[in-house]
């Protein structure tokens, strides 16, 4: 009998807690609407949030209260001295390393510390590593049909069949990152810079609201480079782009807001020219 | 436009697959058969009782070497304890073998020999049911599901991969053989289970039987087949695959990288299973030796010399190392051993995807340098025209062929 009354009480408690959260519906207000569970609530204009986190291994810190928030639709360039936790940071963002204390929100309400990688992927953010991982053995075209969006459960995908709009959409995205030529080849025999490109493809496929791109133009030509600045910018606005990257060209070109982190924390924030002049960044990146 | 299962399941085979299939089906459902039955012994063409007998169990090694290559090849799992679902479907089916026994045991009593000779008085409680041809089927598929199942939900979870879960899948093996080693854990001991008389009423060592349980055989062989090749060619195939590649890459773009590995982890297990039962009437013997730790990395090897990564090199595989293991246990038995071990040596060093592999490099070099001709004769015509252009498609071709013949699953051992 107890554990039926347990569970009558869990359910009385969240019927509670349901009512309570419709009382003081100050997220969702903006709206007029009440948002599904697992929805993405941008009411306060922020995708993401991270506050006062803090991740040690082995006594080192690789991130030290770190606190940074993104607006949606933003586009933020990160850039740091190797060991400030870019890395880490993404890592945490998209659950693959679980922080020692601080909060992570996706939106006002998805707490990102909670969530696995799967899980944190449906919710909409996509990642792209620094080194280009994209799976060899595959085609292109097989590499951005396995990143759509869909159903990835298992009894769907051992039915699931490519219908007509799903491959308009995945050759769409296929001309976009230019490798429309190359869709049937093996993405192991791509070069650096199109295996990269495919990578973002795949991002691109997951339809994802924010987008994790780490060192993205790392081995391209100038040309390649040009191109993704562009890609990115026209991304920009429906999607929200967080890039970590080296190359200030680039950084430059994509001319969003700079956050410099430094020691596992912000050093300075604001557009690239600023963060520039700024002498605490002259010193981490000269150093003395 | 969605397409029916059936066509797909039916497109998802070359042409070629299915004639090969159904060549297979006629000689194994009607040649076999009639040679064996119909043609007297004195007949050039007559398949003696042990040419039967010994096919249909390399047939069953056949279907284990196709569950271990869906495992191993396509997801890139090494298991080396294989050899325990492949047992424990055979104890399933033996234990509905030894209660067909009845009272034609040595002891004439109802209890199976050797749990008389234990002085037990009545059958242990996970007996019960064990006289039923159904409950021993549903057992033989459930048992060694559940099993793998089980170990896999907390390897996979854990997230343990590569070598560290073949060493514990290779514990686990070996774990359960000592189990079975005891005489108090109800399965027989060390003889195992034996004098198998009847299956359904029918006398087991009839000619009928044994063409029927050899048919049988070729039929799971079959199914495991279309089965496979449907698995490797659908969606959910692309993505066991991108999990062996890139397994962290499968996690951001939304797939549980655990769903995809129980389920094909625990398919593998049952189909093992079902061999084993199909394997233990042919052979007239089950026990625990068939757990041990040699018996699953043999599978392995199996595996492995045919070309992982291929549903017909796992079965080549299978055929060829299991073949050449009776002709060498018949003439030269004492060497046996060597020929295994020197024959991983080769596979390894010189032969990394297999006989299939090596057939498919051949036939790329051969390809590569008829397009070396074709180019040179054309280029000599041509060239002052086209310049450097049909030198360099048939280039890029020639890598493309060239990593194709290269890329099976070079990755599998050690992702």
């Amino acid at each position: 009998m107890i554990p039926t009354l347990e569970i009558e009480r869990e359910r009385a408690h969240l019927d509670a807690e349901r009512e309570n959260q419709r009382e003081h519906w100050d997220g969702s207000a903006a709206d007029g609407r009440v948002y599904r569970p697992g929805e993405l609530d941008l009411s306060h204009k922020v995708i993401l949030y991270l506050d006062d986190i803090t991740v040690s291994f082995d006594g080192f810190r690789a991130l030290n209260k770190l606190s940074l928030t993104i607006d949606a639709g933003e586009l933020r360039c990160i850039i740091g001295p190797n060991g400030a936790g870019k890395t880490t940071m993404m890592d945490v963002i998209t659950g693959k390393t679980r922080p020692d204390s601080g909060t992570a929100f996706f939106g006002q309400t998805i707490d990102l510390t909670r969530l696995t990688e799967p899980e944190i992927a449906h919710a909409g953010i996509g990642r792209k590593f620094q080194k280009p991982t994209i799976f060899e053995h595959h085609s292109a075209f097989e590499n951005l049909e396995l990143a759509m969006k869909a159903d990835k459960r298992v009894r769907r995908t051992l039915f699931a069949s490519l219908l007509d709009d799903e491959r308009d959409r995945v050759a769409e995205v296929l001309r976009q990152i230019r490798l429309d030529q190359a869709a049937d080849r093996p993405a192991g025999l791509l070069s650096h810079g199109q295996k990269q490109w495919l990578e973002i493809g795949m991002l691109l496929m997951q339809e994802p609201r924010l987008l994790l791109l780490d060192e993205p133009v790392a081995g391209m030509t100038d040309d390649e480079t040009e191109r993704t600045a562009e890609l990115f910018t026209s991304l920009a606005g429906k999607h929200s782009l967080v890039v970590v990257e080296h190359d200030m060209a680039f950084v430059e070109a994509l001319g969003g807001k700079v956050t410099v982190l430094c020691e596992g924390s912000v050093l300075a924030e604001g557009d690239l020219a600023t963060v520039q002049a700024d002498p605490r960044v002259i010193e981490v990146y000269l150093g003395r | 436009m969605r397409t029916p299962f059936t066509l797909r399941l039916f497109q998802s085979m070359p042409r070629g697959g299915w004639i090969a299939l159904a060549i297979f089906a006629a000689v194994a459902w009607i040649g076999v058969p009639v040679a064996h039955l119909a043609l007297p012994e004195s007949h050039p063409l007559h398949v003696f009782a042990y040419t039967v007998s010994l096919l249909g169990k390399i047939l069953c090694y056949m279907v284990v070497a196709v569950a271990m290559d869906l495992i191993w090849g396509y997801a890139g799992i090494l298991s080396l304890g294989h050899g325990l679902f492949f047992a424990l479907g055979g104890y399933a089916f033996g234990m509905y073998l030894m209660r067909q026994i009845g009272r034609d045991g040595s002891y004439g009593a109802e209890l199976p020999d050797f749990m008389v000779f234990l002085d037990w008085k009545e059958l242990p409680w996970y007996w019960a049911g064990s006289d039923s041809l159904l409950w021993a089927l549903f057992l033989v598929v459930a048992l060694p599901g559940l099993v793998a199942f089980v170990f896999g939900w907390f390897a996979f979870r854990s997230r343990i991969k590569g070598v560290y879960f073949s060493i514990i899948t290779q514990a686990l093996t070996y774990a359960a053989m000592l189990l079975f080693f005891r005489n108090e854990t109800g399965f027989g001991g060390n003889n195992g289970f034996t004098d198998f008389k009847r299956i359904l009423g029918y006398d087991i060592t009839s000619p009928g039987m044994r063409v029927t349980l050899f048919a049988l055989s070729a039929a799971l062989l079959i199914a495991c087949l279309v089965l496979g090749r449907y698995l490797v060619t659908s969606r959910f195939g692309r993505v066991l695959a991108a999990i062996r590649d890139a397994e962290s890459r499968v996690m951001f773009i939304g797939y549980n990288p655990l769903h995809y590995k129980l389920f094909m982890w625990t398919l593998s297990a049952m189909l093992c299973g079902l061999a084993g039962a199909l394997y233990v009437p042919q052979v007239g013997i089950i026990n625990p030796s068939e757990m041990s730790p040699a018996n699953s990395i043999e599978i392995a090897v199996w595996v492995a010399v045919g070309g992982r990564g291929t549903l017909v090199g796992a079965v080549l595989g299978a055929g060829i190392v299991n073949l050449a293991k009776s002709v060498f246990t018949v003439y030269l038995p004492e060497y046996w051993p060597f020929v295994l071990g020197f024959l991983f040596i080769v596979v390894t060093l010189y032969l990394p995807d297999g006989v299939v592999g090596l057939w498919r490099k051949l036939r790329a070099r051969r390809a590569a340098a008829a397009l070396d001709d074709a180019s040179a004769a054309a280029g000599a015509g041509l060239s002052a025209a086209i310049g450097g252009a049909p030198a360099e498609v048939p280039a890029t071709e020639r890598q493309a062929a060239r990593s194709t013949a290269d890329t099976p699953i070079a990755k599998g051992a050690n992702a």
